[in-house]
């Protein structure tokens, strides 16, 4: 073959929180490691995270990983996977010290430890008064946190890709993954990148709807490679829309705003959570915040001229704790809506934010998918960790804080597991020039030239059918016609055709390729909406607006090929401690 | 609107250019988005962006003769037709993308990472909030870059010159009451040059979209190393 190749043991595609930590444990293992990140590492979206991340640490409130592991697994409506919660939950805390210990500049209390704020859903005691779990570097946690990994990397020489982009995954007879092929971004050059295992760490997908706060670069492009790659992408109906977003705009205000003593307040001054959540308030689960924001501006009650969003107020808290406490979140207003929130409220309207769903994998971060023996058979050589991935820890709906959490942790799980494989299998194994061949017919296919439509058209059809179609409050008809234009859309991308066909920096190539990505996990998410006729968590069906635990408590798996669904059971089972079975879920 | 903004691809053009465009405003309207218009018109024009929102660090650019982020920088601010360039200094891949080898290869020198010698507690290592504040206005940092490549110091000598933004890092990390590495650090920006080339022209500070400081941490990186010497 005459493409140019590389050869590693361990491949690592994407750069934020989740592939970091994991190359930091394969370096530090002496493994052969390569990094891939279409952009350059510390410019993942990870740096965007706000809030914090959550581990029972008990420095301000007493806690305990366990009551953690219950909030976790009622905040996710029961639909989380009990033996990879109580993991989590439990290697928090030594995840967080990890972490300080390379260096993250957390806040502290006077006492010298870890500062840890209040955030949404959590609780003390199974269910009791308010915690405070959530560790925090101001409002800049994520910024901090992958800046240290890059660091820690720096210092553990890993080897890096940066601006190589990852087009799709190589795969032999048997299904064995061994390795992805790359484009460097500057050059337009394919790279072959072969290796004994491959770990897909791309973040999310928030770019296939129109109002989100996820970067220019969440394109979904892992999901889509596992999903051409024949794995089927799990929970892809769980999207969630975080309650405070900037009105219109989309930039995220954190919860930790409202964890600080923020609160919503409607078009009649009226504290509306009251109604809704009269225990937590303003710090109920976001499923249930968003779907009380929704509904007091479809009812008449939101601010503005067309009363479309509602108002964050934090001015009463002080400019002293705005400033300190919520810096990040002080620029972004006087940048992007010239206020000043010490002293005015802010606009705000539930925004897309985070895919609860993913490439379905095990506790040890191996992607699993139904084959001959069963419905969670180990897909060889192939793991997916961070948001890209589904454990399932967030089940139905996410807890702030437990992102950063499970990219973290699995992260790290996924670089262990990899050692252990390497340990065993030492060998590659042979990579045929067939394997090559899809992925670089998927490249050839932006080569044509001539007459079409725009990528940049069809993606704004695209994001505007998911958010007209696939939003807070669901109903079959909405959907099912979603479903018909989506197919009618997902036809249109075969006229699409690049102006540009130059090598050097083709930024119009790889939007084009993050297209087809959008389209195929768009098509994931609307196709699972529709089947799932219950509402659960970020889940919300008009038509069908209860929880159906005896049709319902399983997870949903999309195939790509002839848009197929399927499911698997909830692991319910922990690992140590005793199950929580499912229960109404109020706040 | 009308911007000018400087065009190169190296597969098709022998000289750069400055090509002119007209799009719409909006009110609010930053940078970036007008950029995305243009290339709504043109998808040849190539700039790197991410984030949106001013933490990525993506898209720093030279915008009417000054460094800046286009995602937050507000077109209404701006004089017309906006100008906008590549960052100066640095070699240009294609348009506004710039080859920024050396500006990583300057931070990768001072060791940007905590060092710790004693064995790890079992908890966090304590830090009073005091101290923590110590970091306030080092750690944000984003590496866009915009400091570093309006600086006269690091154009003459990029290679020998840490630059503003690396020298910011390494004072964040002699700064950190964890870090356990002073002395490195210190021998480490020994000489004429990785320090000492800065005159305190203070373009860096102008121009930090953050707002940091670099000419401070320097002076204090310049005050270490006397008392270090004694
Ligand atoms: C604004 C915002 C605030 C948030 N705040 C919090 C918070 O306070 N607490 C919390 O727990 N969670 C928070 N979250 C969620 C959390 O930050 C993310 O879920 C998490 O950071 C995702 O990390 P990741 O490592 O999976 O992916 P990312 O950090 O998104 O990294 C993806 C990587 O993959 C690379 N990549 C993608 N596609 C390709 C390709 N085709 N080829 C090569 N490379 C590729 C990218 O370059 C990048 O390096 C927040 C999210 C947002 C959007
Ligand atoms: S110091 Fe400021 S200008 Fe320089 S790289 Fe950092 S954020 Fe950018």
């Amino acid at each position: 073959m005459s493409l140019p190749k590389r050869r590693f043991d361990s491949l690592i595609i994407g750069a934020g929180g989740a592939g970091l930590n994991a190359a930091l444990r394969l370096s530090a293992a002496d493994a052969r490691v390569a990094v891939v990140s279409k952009v350059f590492p510390t410019r993942s979206h990870t740096v965007a995270a706000q809030g914090g991340v959550n581990a029972a640490l008990a420095n301000v409130l007493p806690d305990d990983w366990h009551w953690h592991m219950f909030d976790t697994v009622k905040g996710s409506d029961y639909l989380g996977d009990q033996d990879a919660i109580e993991y989590m939950c439990r290697e928090a805390i030594p995840t967080v010290y990890e972490l300080e210990h390379a260096g993250v500049p957390f806040s502290r209390l006077d006492n010298g430890r870890i500062y840890q704020r209040a955030f949404g859903g959590m609780s003390q005691n199974f269910g009791g008064d308010q915690a405070a779990r959530t560790c925090a570097a101001a409002d800049r946690t994520g910024h901090a946190i992958l800046h240290t990994l890059y660091q820690q990397n720096l210092r553990a020489r890993t080897h890096f890709f940066d601006e190589f982009f990852a087009i799709d995954l190589l795969r032999d007879e048997e299904g064995a993954i061994l390795g992805a092929l790359v484009l460097e971004i500057e050059t337009g050059a394919p790279l072959v990148i072969e290796a004994k295992t491959t770990l897909l760490a791309t973040g999310g997908y928030g770019q296939v709807f129109r109002t989100t706060t996820n970067a220019f670069i969440n394109t979904g492009d892992g999901m889509a490679m596992a999903l051409r790659a024949g794995v089927p992408l799990q929970d892809m109906e769980f999207f969630q829309f975080h309650p405070t977003g900037v009105a219109g705009k989309g930039m995220l205000i954190t919860e930790g705003a409202r964890g600080e003593g923020g609160y919503l307040m409607n078009v009649r001054g009226e504290r509306f959570m009251e109604r809704y959540a009269p225990k937590a308030l303003d710090l109920a689960s976001r499923d249930v915040v968003s779907r009380a924001i929704a509904t007091e501006v479809r009812e008449g009650r939101g601010c503005g001229e067309e009363g479309d969003h509602v108002l964050l107020k934090l001015d009463h808290l002080g400019r002293d704790v705005v400033g300190r406490r919520l810096p990040g979140i002080s620029e972004i207003c006087r940048t992007f809506l010239g206020i000043d929130p010490a002293e005015e409220p802010i606009p705000v309207f539930p925004t897309a934010h985070y895919a609860m769903g993913g490439i379905p994998t095990d506790r040890l971060g191996r992607v699993v998918a139904p084959a001959r023996h069963g419905p969670e058979e180990v897909v060889p050589g192939l793991y997916a960790a961070g948001e890209c991935a589904c454990v399932s820890v967030h089940g139905a709906n996410r807890l702030g804080g437990n992102s950063l959490l499970d990219i973290l942790v699995f992260g790290r799980a996924a670089g262990n597991d990899i050692i252990q494989f390497l340990k065993e299998k030492p060998n590659h194994r042979p990579l045929p020039d067939s394997a090559v061949e899809p992925a670089l017919a998927r490249l050839a296919r932006w080569d044509r030239k001539g007459e079409g439509e725009t990528v940049h058209a069809v993606k704004a059809d695209l994001r505007k059918l998911m958010e007209d179609h696939c939003g807070v409050f669901r109903t079959e008809a909405v959907m099912a016609e979603g479903v018909d234009k989506l197919k009618a859309l997902r036809e249109r991308i075969d006229g699409v055709r690049l102006r540009d066909h130059s090598q050097t920096f083709n930024t119009a190539r790889i939007e084009a390729l993050e297209l087809d990505n959008l389209v195929d996990v768009g098509m994931a998410t609307l196709m699972s909406a529709l089947y799932r006729q219950e509402s659960r968590g970020a889940h919300s069906r008009v038509d069908f607006p209860k929880r159906d635990d005896a049709n319902w408590m399983k997870h949903s798996l999309y195939f790509r090929e002839g848009d197929r669904m399927d499911f698997k059971p909830v692991r319910t089972k922990p690992l140590t401690v005793e199950s929580f079975p499912p229960k109404e879920r109020v706040y | 609107m009308k911007l000018r903004v400087y065009r190169y691809n190296p597969d098709t053009d022998i000289e750069p250019r400055m090509q002119a465009f007209e799009v719409k405003s909006w009110p609010g309207m930053m940078l970036r988005e007008a950029l995305l218009e243009v290339r709504k018109q043109d998808e040849s024009f190539a700039f790197r962006h991410s984030c949106g929102e001013g933490v990525c660090g993506s898209d720093g650019m030279n915008v009417n003769g000054r460094n800046r982020l286009a995602c937050i920088t507000p077109v209404a601010e701006l004089k017309e037709p906006i100008d906008v360039r590549p960052f100066p200094g640095r070699p240009v891949i294609r348009d506004l993308v710039v080859d920024m080898t050396q500006f990583y290869e300057q931070y990768r020198n001072v060791r940007p990472y905590l060092v710790r010698k004693d064995p790890l507690p079992e908890a966090e290592v304590l830090q009073s909030p005091a101290d923590r504040e110590k970091l306030d206005g080092l750690y944000e940092c984003i590496l866009c870059g915009c400091c570093s490549t309006s600086c006269p110091s690091f154009w003459w000598n990029p290679e020998k010159f840490h630059g503003p933004a690396a020298l910011l890092q390494a004072y964040r990390f002699l700064a950190d009451s964890r870090d356990q590495a002073t002395d490195e650090r210190l021998d480490d920006l020994e000489g004429p040059y990785k320090l000492f080339r800065c005159h305190s022209i203070m373009n860096c500070v102008d121009v930090c979209p953050k707002g940091l400081n670099p000419t401070r941490a320097i002076n204090k990186i310049k005050d270490l190393m006397l008392s270090h010497a004694i």
